[in-house]
C-alpha cells in the first residue's frame, strides 16, 4: 500500500482512459471494473461500433453463414463507461496526461491504455487501391463489403498474399464455389509464419482444393476498366489474371500514427513495453501511466531471450489487456508480467491449424505424429537445441504437451518415441524460412529486436 | 493402515465412499506399489499425463500385466472382438474414431444428436409412465439401465423387434464386467462369452442387411461410407458397434442413477431442477465432476521413460490415471467435496480429455439432463429408501446395483 493513499484514491475515483475499443480495450476495461476500479473510464474508438470480434471476418461473414455486424464480442460484465466511438485520437500531451480527439476535444487521464491495434496494409498504387473490386480485410465494414461482392458471385478472386489471412479468404471463396488465384512472393502459403516444410503441405492443401495458386510471383500492377472497375492483375513472371474481385492481404501496418512526437517509444513497429505493459518513451525509459496492449504491443518475452515480441493473436490481446488493466490499479509489488505463450489457430480448407510457441524462430522441425501427407500432424519447431514452437494441423488435441516442452525448453529433437511411432518421427530437416530480410505476407509474430528504443526495421513492407 | 492404498481401492468395501481413499492417495503425485501399476490421482497430473503421446493406450505395449490387479478381466473382454478404438493408439485410432464420427457429430453430422432429443424423450416418458408400485422403485432395474441401451439400439438402427435379444445380451457382458462374487466365475465367464458371440454374429448380420438395404441410421452409414479413410472392414465394424454399446452404456447408467442419489441427497438442487428444467446442464457437469461414473482409466502404458513430479515412471509400466479423485483435487477445485451445480470453473475430467475423450459426450449429457429433468419433474415427493445404496462390484464403472425410491406417484 502507497503510504500516501494515491493508490486508493485512483482505484477509488481515477480516471482511465483506454485508446482503442476492440478486442483488447473491451477485455481491460472490464478486467477494471471486475478489480474494483470504481473511476471514471473513457472508451475512445475511432470505429463507429461497440467492440466486435474479428476472426469471423475472413470466416463466417465470408462464408455468408453470419452477417458481418453479429460479431459484437460477448460482454463478460458492465463496464459502465463513457463511450467515445467514431472519433480517433489524434494526440497524446505525455505532460499533460491528456488525449487529444479529431473533434478537437482533450480528454484528461490518470492512467492510459493504447490498445489501437492493426490496420490493414493496403495496396500500396493509390490510384491503383482505388479500383472498385479491391477490398482489404481488417475491419467490420470491409468484411460487410467483401462479402457483398462475394455474394454477387464475382468470376474470379485474387488473392494478393497467402498469409493467414489471406489464404483463409481463399478458402472461403472456394467454400463458396468462387474461382480464386492466390499469388504469394515467397515459396509458398504461411511460409513467413510456419516455414516451407510446413509450407509446401499448404499449398498442397490449397492446389487440392481448386485455388490457382502461384509463389514465388509479385504483382506489379492492378488494371482497371475505363469504368474504374478492376479487370486484371499483372505478375512480375509477366503473366496476367483476369479478376473482379481483388483483396489485398499483404499483412497489416500498426496504428501508432497519432502518437507522433507524443514521446512515447512508438512507431512502425508498435509501442514497445516492459513485461508488465508499461510504455516505453523514445529514450528507452520506462513511463508510470501508459500501458500498452493487444497488437499494436511489443513486449520482451523471458521464453525467448526477452526478445521483444508483437504478436497479431486473439489470445495475446485478451491475456495482454487483463496484465495490463490488473497492473495499472496495483502497487509495483502486486504486478504481474505478461507471460503467455503465443498461441494462433486458424481454419482454412477444412483444417484447422493451430500454433503455440514461436514457429517462425525455428531453424528446425521434426514431425513426431501424424504425417504432412496425410495432412494431420504436429510439427515440432527447434532453435539452438531446444524446442521452441509447435504448429498442429488437425491435431490440436496434441498441442498442450507441446506447449508444455516449449514453456520448459525442452531439448530439441525431443529424445522419445510417441504413440504414432513412425519411424521418419524422429528426424528433424530444416524448416526452412525464408530469410527474415526478404518479407512475406503477413506472419503474425514479428521479432523486433531486443530494445525498446531500437528503431531498426526486420519487416519492411512488401512494395 | 494395513490394507495397500491400491486394494482398498478395490476393495468392495469401500465402493460407498472412495473418496477418502483418493484424498490420501492425492498425497503423493505418483503411488506406487511393488510390482503394481503407477496409480496417479491429482488433477493436473491426470491431465496432462492424457495429453503425452508417449503414453499409449494399446495393451499391447505394457511389458507386464502381473501386477496390475485390473488387466486380467480387461483382456477376457477381448476374447470375442478385436479392440475398438478406446485401445488404439493413432493412427488407427484416429482412422477409427473419424469414421464413426462421421454420422455422429460435426462437422459432418452436426444434428444426429439433437435431432435424437425427441426420441430420447419418449423413451424417458415410456420408462416412468411404467414405474409402477411407488411404494419401492428400483431405479436401476425399471429406469437407467434399459433407458442407455435402447438409445443405443436407436443410434446404431437396430430394429425395435430385436431391441429385446439387445438387452439380453447387454445384461449378460454388464454382468461379466461386474462379477457377482457369490456366482461361480466360470458359468459367468461362459455367460458373457456367448452373449458377446451371439451379440457379435447378430451385429454381422445385421451389418450385411445395411449394406444391402441403408438407412439413416449410424450402422448403415458406417456400412456403406465411402469417405477418404475408405470404408470399415467388417472386424473393425463389429468392434465399433461393440464400443458404442459398452462405452455408452454402462457409463450412462450409473451417471443416472449417481445423478438421482445425489439429487435426493440434496433436496434443495432437486426442488429447483424441478422449477427450472435448464438447471439440469449445470447439474450434469457438476455430476460428472462430483461422481463420475468412470472413476479411473486403467489401460494406459508408456512408451518411454518418463517423469512425473519427479517420479520416473519406466517405459512399459502400466499407469492408473484416478479420474474421480483430480476431480476432488483442492489444488484445481474450490471446496472439491461439495456437490455444487453452480460452479463456474467446471473442467472436470469425467468424460477424459485428450484424444481418448469421450466420443458420445454429447449424447451422454443430454441422457442425462433428459432423464434427471423428467425424473425431477414426474417424481411426487420421491425419497431414498436406503442410503447408501448397495453398490455394483466394478471399482472403475461405478455405480449403485440397486436404488431403492418411494414417492408419493407420478405426475402426468
Ligand atoms: C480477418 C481477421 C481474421 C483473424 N483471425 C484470427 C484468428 O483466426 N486467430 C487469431 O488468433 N487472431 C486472428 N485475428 C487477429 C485478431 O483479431 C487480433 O489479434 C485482435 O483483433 C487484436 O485486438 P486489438 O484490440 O489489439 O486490436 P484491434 O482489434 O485492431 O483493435 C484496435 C481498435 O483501435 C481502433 N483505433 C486505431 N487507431 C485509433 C485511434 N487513433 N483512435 C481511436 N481508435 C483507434 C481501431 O479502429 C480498432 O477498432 C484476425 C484478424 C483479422 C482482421
Ligand atoms: C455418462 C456417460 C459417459 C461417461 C462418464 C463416459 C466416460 C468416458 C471416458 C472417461 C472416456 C475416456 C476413456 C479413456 O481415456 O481411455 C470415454 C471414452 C469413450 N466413450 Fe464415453 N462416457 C459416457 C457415455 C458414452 C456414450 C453414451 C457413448 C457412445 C455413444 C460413449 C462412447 C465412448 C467411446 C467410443 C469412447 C472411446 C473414445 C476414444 O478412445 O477415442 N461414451 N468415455
Amino acid at each position: 500500500m502507497n503510504g500516501d493513499g494515491s493508490l486508493e484514491r485512483l482505484r477509488r475515483e481515477g480516471r482511465i482512459v483506454v485508446v482503442g475499443a476492440s478486442l483488447a480495450g473491451l477485455r481491460a476495461a472490464e478486467t477494471l471494473r471486475d478489480k474494483g476500479f470504481a473511476g471514471s473510464l473513457t472508451m475512445i474508438g475511432d470505429e463507429p461500433y461497440e467492440p466486435y470480434d474479428r476472426p469471423p471476418l475472413s470466416k463466417q461473414v465470408l462464408l455468408g453463414m453470419a452477417p458481418a455486424d453479429s460479431t459484437a464480442l460477448p460482454r463478460r460484465r458492465a463496464v459502465d463507461a463513457t463511450w467515445r466511438l467514431g472519433v480517433p485520437a489524434t494526440g497524446l500531451d505525455m505532460a499533460a496526461r491528456r488525449v487529444r480527439l479529431a473533434d478537437g476535444d482533450e480528454v484528461p487521464y490518470d492512467r492510459l491504455l493504447i490498445a489501437t491495434g492493426v490496420r490493414a496494409r493496403p495496396w500500396p498504387r493509390e490510384a491503383e487501391a482505388e479500383l472498385d473490386g479491391v477490398f482489404v480485410l481488417r475491419t467490420r465494414e470491409e468484411g460487410a463489403a467483401l462479402a457483398r461482392r462475394l455474394a454477387d458471385g464475382p468470376k474470379r478472386v485474387f488473392v494478393i498474399g497467402a498469409g493467414f489471412t489471406g489464404s483463409e479468404i481463399a478458402s472461403a471463396c472456394r467454400e463458396r464455389g468462387l474461382s480464386v488465384t492466390v499469388a504469394e512472393r515467397g515459396a509458398a502459403p504461411l511460409v513467413g509464419a510456419l516455414g516451407g516444410v510446413v509450407g509446401a503441405v499448404a499449398a498442397d492443401l490449397q492446389r487440392e482444393h481448386g485455388v490457382d495458386l502461384r509463389c514465388g510471383v509479385m504483382v506489379t500492377s492492378l488494371e482497371g476498366d475505363s469504368s474504374g472497375r478492376v479487370r486484371a492483375a499483372h505478375l512480375s513472371d509477366g503473366s496476367t489474371v483476369e479478376t473482379d474481385v481483388v483483396v489485398v492481404s499483404l499483412g497489416a501496418t500498426r496504428n501508432t500514427e497519432w502518437l507522433a512526437g507524443s514521446g512515447l517509444g512508438a512507431g512502425p513497429r508498435g509501442i514497445a513495453c516492459d513485461a508488465g505493459c508499461r510504455a516505453f518513451d523514445i529514450r528507452g525509459i520506462v513511463t508510470d501511466d501508459i500501458y500498452v496492449a493487444g497488437d499494436v504491443a511489443r513486449s520482451p518475452h523471458a521464453l525467448f531471450g526477452y526478445q521483444f515480441l508483437s504478436l497479431e493473436h486473439w489470445g495475446n490481446a485478451v491475456a495482454q489487456a487483463e496484465i495490463a488493466a490488473h497492473n495499472m490499479i496495483s502497487e509495483s509489488a502486486d504486478r504481474l508480467p505478461h507471460m503467455w505463450v503465443p498461441a494462433f489457430w486458424s481454419s482454412q480448407f477444412g483444417v484447422n491449424i493451430k500454433s503455440v510457441g514461436v514457429p517462425s524462430l525455428g531453424t528446425e522441425i521434426m514431425v513426431p505424429q501424424g504425417t504432412l501427407a496425410s495432412r494431420r500432424f504436429i510439427g515440432v519447431y527447434g532453435y539452438q537445441g531446444r524446442v521452441i514452437g509447435a504448429v498442429a494441423f488437425d491435431h490440436a488435441r496434441w498441442l498442450p504437451f507441446y506447449q508444455e516442452l516449449v514453456e520448459t525448453t525442452a531439448p530439441f529433437p525431443p529424445p522419445f518415441p510417441t504413440v504414432d511411432r513412425h519411424p521418419d518421427g524422429q528426424r528433424p530437416m530444416d524448416a526452412d524460412f525464408p530469410d527474415p530480410s526478404v518479407p512475406t505476407h503477413g506472419p503474425t509474430v514479428t521479432l523486433s529486436g531486443y530494445s525498446p528504443a531500437d528503431r531498426r526495421m526486420t519487416f519492411t513492407p512488401a512494395h | 493402515m494395513t490394507q495397500s492404498l491400491l486394494h482398498q481401492i478395490l476393495d468392495y468395501a469401500n465402493r460407498a465412499d472412495p473418496y477418502p481413499i483418493y484424498e490420501e492417495l492425492r498425497k503423493t503425485p505418483v503411488h506406487h506399489e511393488e510390482d503394481g501399476p503407477y496409480v496417479v490421482g491429482t488433477y493436473y497430473e491426470i491431465r496432462s499425463l492424457l495429453h503425452d503421446p508417449r503414453i499409449s493406450s494399446d495393451a499391447r505395449n505394457l511389458a507386464s500385466t502381473a501386477g496390475d490387479p485390473l488387466a486380467e478381466s480387461a483382456q477376457e473382454e477381448e476374447t470375442a472382438l478385436p479392440p475398438g478404438f478406446l485401445r488404439l493408439d493413432p493412427p488407427e485410432h484416429d482412422r477409427l474414431r473419424r469414421m464413426t464420427n462421421r454420422p455422429f457429430g460435426p462437422p459432418h453430422s452436426p444434428h444426429r444428436v439433437d435431432g435424437m432429443r425427441g426420441e430420447l424423450h419418449g423413451i424417458v416418458s415410456g420408462l416412468i409412465d411404467g414405474l409402477g408400485d411407488t411404494g419401492r422403485i428400483d431405479l436401476v432395474e425399471q429406469f437407467s439401465y434399459p433407458f442407455p441401451v435402447t438409445v443405443i439400439c436407436r443410434l446404431l438402427g437396430v430394429p425395435r423387434d430385436d431391441e429385446a435379444r439387445f438387452h439380453t445380451w447387454a445384461d449378460a457382458i454388464a454382468a461379466s464386467l461386474d462379477p457377482d462374487p457369490d456366482a461361480d466365475p466360470a458359468q459367468g465367464g461362459k455367460a458373457s462369452h456367448d452373449a458377446r458371440t451371439q451379440l457379435g454374429m447378430y451385429l454381422a448380420g445385421l451389418i450385411e442387411e445395411r449394406r444391402k438395404n441403408p438407412g439413416d441410421d449410424i450402422l448403415s452409414e458406417l456400412a456403406t461410407a465411402k469417405g477418404q479413410d475408405g470404408a470399415m472392414t467388417t472386424m473393425e465394424l463389429l468392434s465399433t458397434a461393440a464400443l458404442l454399446l459398452i462405452a455408452g452404456h454402462e457409463t450412462t447408467v450409473n451417471l443416472v442413477t449417481n445423478g438421482m442419489l445425489t439429487l435426493l441427497r440434496n433436496p434443495d438442487v432437486l426442488q429447483r431442477l424441478r422449477s427450472d428444467p435448464r438447471l439440469a446442464v449445470p447439474i450434469v457437469e457438476e455430476l460428472l465432476r462430483f461422481e463420475p461414473p468412470v472413476q479411473l482409466v486403467p489401460q494406459r502404458t508408456t512408451l518411454a521413460d518418463i517423469e512425473v513430479r519427479g517420479v520416473t515412471i519406466p517405459k512399459g509400466a502400466s499407469i492408473w490415471l484416478v479420474l474421480a479423485s483430480g476431480n476432488r483435487d483442492p489444488e484445481r477445485f474450490e471446496d472439491p467435496d461439495r456437490f455444487d451445480p453452480d460452479r463456474r470453473d467446471i473442467q472436470h475430467l469425467g468424460l477424459g480429455s485428450g484424444i481418448h475423450s469421450c466420443f458420445g459426450a454429447p449424447l451422454a449429457r443430454l441422457e442425462a439432463q433428459l432423464a434427471l429433468s423428467e425424473l425431477a419433474r414426474r417424481l411426487e415427493n420421491p425419497r431414498l429408501l436406503e442410503d447408501p445404496p448397495t453398490y455394483r462390484q466394478n471399482a472403475v464403472l461405478r455405480g449403485p446395483r440397486h436404488l431403492p425410491i418411494a414417492c408419493d406417484g407420478i405426475r402426468p
